[in-house]
């Protein structure tokens, strides 16, 4: 597959993308003092850390893997971060804010709001901290929410990790500046311009591993309103009236966390599947994560200092 | 699955076009890129019942196309967009990054940021208004940043009845005076952005206009300035030297080529230091390769032990050198929010190369309004002008037409570290 990649002299989309991720992460690895990428073991985060092992072949990756574990991951997502982060021989740093999981932090009674502001931006702001690290990659992407439309690939934060969003610096052809005051640091976006339909593809050009829950397979889910949740038998107790766990043919669309991430009905049992299916979608992938239906609920995340 | 929109065989091979958007506020331009995004499916379904609900709208006919680029809450709420916005769309031909450039205050900082990195520019006119004095403006950045295609969509065409004369006579106008701004390459397309004539679908309203539509042409524009064909340039982002055990003499040097070509064998020159080697290897993760190309991002080994660091540039001994000198003459665009004046001294980022300058003359401004060049003391935020830097110590540059990637440079005020100009080697 490498040689229909180029095409007589011209770079396919795909290779653009690469090559201007691969091109972002090497200046920040010169400019920066201590990086390190977050790895939420998620489809963005296997492209991301694929793309770091092209940009700086042959040699080991440059940083560290932090994951900023909630405690609430899928079963399956932990297997996959153990095997594959021992597989390419990478550093993982793997953070959970003990405090808030030690008073029992969770999305039903304490609202899914405060839930994420303790377990993912506390934890991750934490964890910054704690690793004194001057720039951390991301995987986000402008196309996925109307706020990070704006977002720059070098988003400067100030020294509680926050985000102004009037007071960022203007990006000029692919000069990056990478200049900071003691104490700020910057968040980098390597896959700003990359979209849905690129990442499948890119994964299944490039056949990058990820996490099965991506492919359908008949699993147990609850039913609630148009949402299919996944079902494990720790969830006895949050189960509402009248709600009987049943086997439906599904898979994941983005994985989050286990009470928060929906899945939805798919028979795409192959990467091939999927990116059909990725194209017919009519529903952008956010959709079944519970937690962006508030209006301006991600701005207001990312003011805070998530990603 | 019938109805799947792509051709997911042909789409392994489609290519990118970034484009820029510019236009007045209310000339319809988040109006058209609605439109641009529903007509390519980019807007799903969930981002318009976003929309519609907020509007306490009930169905997709009714949703305000103009809601679904607008990004910020605080934007919102002063229905205006302040800041340059990242679109994505595709075709099954192509895939479009489109910066969307908002068109009041702080204009020339936004259209400037969004022209930097488009191949392509599109510019709104309302029909209703022909040539505004701010289309000339438009249009005279979109030639300073040297955007190879310009498109003018002459909007609102419904609200003049549709008149071939109306849209004869703005075109007329534009072809003249873009002609003098250095734009090589100008399409004219009459359109309504509300109704969606001309924009994917052919009007039936207009059948004096035997051209593409907007779509079509944005499709069939060709992309790339061929910079494949240029000297090569390679500036040096990093020197690898893993130093591991299987690898303990490796060095790489990893960039990314912005212009031209290299094959293994080629001689090679490292700038400054002039010193010769001929390339041993291009290394990828995906295998040694022969040859690469701009803009690929490869690692490149030499046959010769050569002293090179980050901020070199690596050339080829066979092609033309760029200039390597301690002055240098550019076209500005003044972002900062402190003015800048003469022998004030601030630090340019160019491809990988950090140094300090000076300014040692204003050679003139640009009166934004005229486009008529005047002296000044000062270029204060938004202001165009020609000014003249003096270097720490030698850069190499080519100009900015002849290569948008080693021709470009940003400046960065040393105290504040913000971005603070945007600059563009004059000439060629
Ligand atoms: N009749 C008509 N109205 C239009 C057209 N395009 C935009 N408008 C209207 O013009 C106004 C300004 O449009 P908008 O897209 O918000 O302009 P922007 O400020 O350039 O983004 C809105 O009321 C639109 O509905 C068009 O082609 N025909």
């Amino acid at each position: 597959m490498a040689n229909n990649a180029l095409s007589g002299r011209k770079l396919t989309q795909l290779k653009m993308l690469e090559s201007e991720s691969i091109h972002i992460m090497r200046e920040v690895v010169a400019e920066f003092r201590n990086p390190v990428m977050l790895y939420s073991i998620g489809k963005d985060s296997s492209v991301m850390l694929h793309l770091a092992r092209k940009a700086f072949y042959p040699a080991p990756l440059p940083f560290a893997l932090l994951h900023v574990d909630t405690g609430y991951k899928f079963p399956e997502m932990y297997t996959f971060r153990d095997n594959f982060v021992k597989e390419i021989g990478a550093e993982l740093i793997v953070h959970r804010n003990e405090e808030a999981i030690a008073k029992g932090m969770n999305p039903k009674e304490f609202g899914v709001a405060r839930c994420c502001g303790a377990l993912k931006t506390a934890g991750l702001l934490e964890a910054l901290e704690a690793g004194g690290y001057d720039a951390a990659f991301g995987g986000a992407r402008r196309d996925e929410e109307r706020s990070r439309a704006k977002e720059r690939v070098f988003s400067i934060r100030d020294e509680f990790g926050q985000w102004d969003p009037k007071n960022q610096r203007p990006e000029l052809w692919d000069i990056y500046n990478g200049r900071i005051h003691d104490g700020e640091s910057v968040r980098v976006f390597p896959l700003s311009n990359w979209t849905e339909m690129d990442i499948w593809l890119y994964i299944r050009q490039e056949q990058i591993p990820i996490v099965p829950l991506y492919y359908a397979k008949e699993r147990l889910m609850v039913e609630r309103g148009a949402m299919l949740i996944p079902y494990y038998e720790s969830m006895r107790d949050q189960l509402l009236e009248g709600e009987e766990p049943t086997m439906v043919m599904s898979r994941f669309r983005t994985l989050g966390c286990m009470p928060c991430t929906g899945a939805v009905r798919s028979n795409a049992t192959t990467i091939d599947e999927i990116v059909i299916e990725a194209a017919a979608a009519r529903r952008s992938e956010r959709e079944t994560r519970i937690i962006d239906h508030g209006s301006n609920s991600m701005e207001d995340k990312k003011k805070e200092g998530y990603f | 699955m019938t109805s799947t929109p792509f051709n997911f065989e042909l789409n392994d091979e489609i290519e990118l076009l970034r484009l820029v958007t510019v236009g007045s506020v209310d000339d319809g331009k988040s109006t058209l890129i609605g439109r641009l995004l529903v007509d390519t499916k980019g807007a799903f379904e969930d981002q318009l019942l976003a929309v519609t609900r907020k509007k306490g709208a009930a169905s997709e006919a009714e949703v305000d196309l103009a809601m679904l680029t607008d990004g910020l809450a605080a934007e919102r709420e002063q229905g205006i967009t302040i800041d340059v916005a990242y679109r994505y769309f595709a075709t099954p031909k192509r895939k479009f990054i489109m910066a969307d450039c908002p068109g009041h205050e702080q204009y020339t900082r936004n259209m400037v940021t969004g022209a930097s990195t488009a191949n392509a520019a599109i510019i709104l006119v309302d029909a209703r208004n022909g040539v505004m004095p701010q289309t000339k403006r438009h249009a005279h950045i979109l030639g300073l940043l040297h955007v190879q295609h310009v498109i003018v969509a002459v909007n609102k065409m419904d609200l003049v009845g549709y008149d071939q004369k109306v849209y004869d006579a703005i075109v007329a106008e534009l072809r003249d005076f873009c002609g003098r701004q250095g734009v090589d390459d100008l399409i004219c397309i009459p359109v309504s952005a509300l109704k969606g004539d001309n924009v994917a679908q052919q009007s039936g309203a207009m059948a004096w206009y035997q051209g593409r539509t907007l779509l079509e042409t944005l499709e069939s524009l060709s992309s790339l300035d061929a910079i494949d064909t240029k000297p090569f340039r390679f500036p040096v982002q990093l020197v690898n030297r893993p130093q591991t055990p299987d690898l303990p003499d490796y060095r790489g040097f990893m960039g990314r080529i912005v212009s031209g070509a290299i094959a293994v064998g080629d001689a090679v020159v490292a700038l400054p230091s002039g010193n010769r080697s001929t390339v041993k290897s291009i290394d990828s993760f995906d295998g040694a390769l022969e040859e690469a190309f701009a803009p690929m991002s490869v690692a490149l080994t030499l046959n010769d032990e050569i002293d090179i660091s980050r901020g070199d540039m690596l050339v080829r001994a066979d092609e033309p050198r760029p200039a390597g000198e301690r002055e240098v003459e550019v076209d500005l665009c003044w972002i900062g929010d402190e003015p800048l004046t003469e022998r004030k001294k601030y630090i340019v980022k160019q491809t990988t190369h950090s140094a300090k300058v000076m300014v040692s003359e204003i050679v003139y401004a640009t009166d934004i309004h005229t486009l008529e060049r005047v002296s000044t003391d000062a270029l204060k935020m938004n202001d165009l002008g020609r000014v003249r830097l003096k270097l720490q110590r030698p850069m190499y540059y080519d100009s900015y037409r002849d290569n948008r990637a080693t021709g470009s440079m940003i400046l960065i005020d040393p105290f504040t570290n913000n971005t603070v100009g945007a600059a563009m080697v004059a000439g060629g």
